[in-house]
């Protein structure tokens, strides 16, 4: 299967911390890869590497190599703005911008990115990406409304249709569900699952019910080390490392 | 012990009801339409207003904002999304400083600063003093309402792949935008009754007087020459006069009140 990242050895740390100890793996395209583990195993500093979000916090750094087409999106020849439009992400807390409007959310992306388009075609973008986060027949008349005043869940899908709009390659979800109730929940996991036909998609979960449900490969970490990653069902089933194995039955985490 | 909280918040508002309800007793008598539209008349000449000192403290509290809105207002942002190093915390101390400055050390620092040098009293002096007052003001309420801008929205602009000032002055400043307005209305209802800036710089004037370079009447200034003067009639219009100022601080305020009971 192609693939889109291809991590190398990749280690981190906050300060004197290391948080990530030589992680290796490849993100395959177009289908769902969950990042799973108990809290504090590294999953979210993980994810957040490979669009790099980690740049604003003083004291991070990385060795190693995380490659998107064959460059490391560390290197110099990367600009992070460039990088995030081709990797978008979805948060754990929806957080769509207070102060805008439904279409305003999904718009202001587009229209800050620095491409000129007409008003026209803007309108016909925010309308597809509402679409394709599902949201569009519940929002259409309102798409004056503030974002935030929608609900938990239908924020939340917002938020994955404002990514959706400036037209990412990938799209990497940080516990986009662990806010949500279980009805919101399932039906993100139904929208993760349409998605994938089209993006590429990294989902960081710490619910395994969940990573069996949507993914198509499974990482596990634990303590900053990737223990084990492969086909959903194989892991699940017939884990090859004992710590798996224990965790997926509950002994720990 | 719950009685000494009670009074105290009640001592505390006690004053403003006691200048306002004061200044309507002792205004009302010269309160007519021609003080607000009337030039100050001759002493011993009945009626005459307060036309020109209104118009001067339009146009000089709009001059100071002009550069100082802006000004202050980048200078927040620079505190509130950019300062972490010595430089910014020897800027929040100046500004702190500075906001507890007296007002007429602005006044001589205007007069020094621009008056000598032109040689002449102007509302370009007084707008420049006032905007000493003005500017520090705004920089720190524009940085607090900045801190209270949850970091999810930095993340979830940057993460769209929007440069930082872009992030910034399109999504983070339009979320506190609510607040950062209150503040300048703040500021402003603040230099609209500032006297002590004003009377080395602007000087004040009998006259309409629009333009920049010249010595301009404005309201405070007329009320202190009114109030200083040794006639009865001058001191009443001094008392209207201070009514008028009183009510379109308060009419700010007002403004500003507004703006912060946000929709959501």
């Amino acid at each position: 299967m192609e693939s889109v990242f291809d991590i190398r050895d990749l280690s981190s740390w906050f300060g004197d911390h290391q948080v990530l100890k030589n992680i290796r793996m490849e993100i395959a395209k177009n289908s769902v890869t969950s990042v799973m583990g108990p809290s504090g195993c590294g999953k979210s500093t993980f994810i957040r590497c490979l669009n790099r979000m980690h740049d604003m916090t003083p004291g991070f750094r990385t060795e190693g190599e995380i490659l998107l087409d064959g460059i490391n999106v560390y290197s110099e020849q990367i600009d992070p703005v460039y990088l995030r439009r081709r990797v978008g992400m979805v948060f754990q807390q929806p957080n769509p911008f207070p102060r805008m409007s439904v279409f305003e959310n999904v718009a202001v992306g587009l229209k800050l990115n620095g491409r000129k388009l007409s008003r026209a075609d803007i309108s016909e973008k925010v309308e597809r990406s509402l679409v394709m986060a599902a949201l569009w027949n519940e929002v259409k008349d309102h798409l004056n409304q503030s974002g935030v005043s929608l609900s938990g869940g239908q924020q939340q899908r917002l938020c994955i249709a404002r990514a959706l709009a400036v037209e990412p390659e990938v799209l990497l979800m940080d516990e986009p569900c662990s806010a949500l109730d279980p009805m919101s929940t399932a039906k993100i996991e139904d929208l993760i699952e349409d998605l994938s036909e089209k993006y590429t998609i990294a989902v960081v979960t710490h619910n395994m019910q969940q990573a069996a449900r949507i993914s198509d490969q499974v990482a596990f970490f634990l303590m900053g080390e990737l223990i084990e990653m492969d086909k959903s069902g194989k892991i699940f089933t017939n884990p090859s490392d004992k710590r798996t194995e224990q965790y997926i039955t509950g002994r720990f985490g | 012990m719950k009685w000494a909280f009670h009074l105290c918040a009640f001592l505390v508002i006690l004053p403003l009801f006691l200048i306002f309800f004061d200044l309507l007793i002792k205004g009302a008598k010269e309160l007519r339409w021609t003080l607000l539209i009337d030039l100050p008349h001759p002493v011993g000449e009945p009626g005459g207003g307060i036309a020109n000192g209104i118009l001067g403290t339009v146009i000089i509290t709009l001059l100071t904002m002009t550069w100082s809105v802006p000004m202050a207002v980048m200078c927040g942002i620079y505190l509130a999304e950019y300062g972490r190093g010595k430089f910014a915390s020897a800027v929040r101390f100046a500004v702190d400083t500075l906001t507890g400055v007296p007002s007429i050390i602005m006044g001589i620092f205007g007069y020094i600063l621009i008056v000598l040098p032109m040689k002449r009293f102007s509302a370009w002096a007084g707008a420049a003093a006032l905007s000493m007052i003005f500017i520090p003001i705004v920089v720190r309420t524009t940085e607090d309402m900045l801190r209270t801008v949850p970091g999810t929205v930095r993340e979830a602009a940057l993460a769209l792949g929007i440069e930082h000032w872009k992030a910034t002055l399109f999504i983070t400043v339009r979320t506190a935008s609510a607040g950062i307005l209150t503040g300048i209305l703040l500021a402003m209802a603040r230099i609209v009754g500032e006297t002590a800036p004003l009377l080395f710089t602007t000087l004040g004037n009998q006259f309409w007087q629009t333009r920049l370079d010249q010595p301009m009447a404005a309201m405070p200034l007329q009320v202190f020459s009114y109030a200083i003067s040794p006639y009865e009639d001058w001191h009443d219009k001094a008392w209207a006069g201070a009514l008028v100022l009183i009510t379109m601080v308060l009419l700010i305020n007002i403004g500003a009140r507004f703006l912060t009971r946000e929709k959501r």
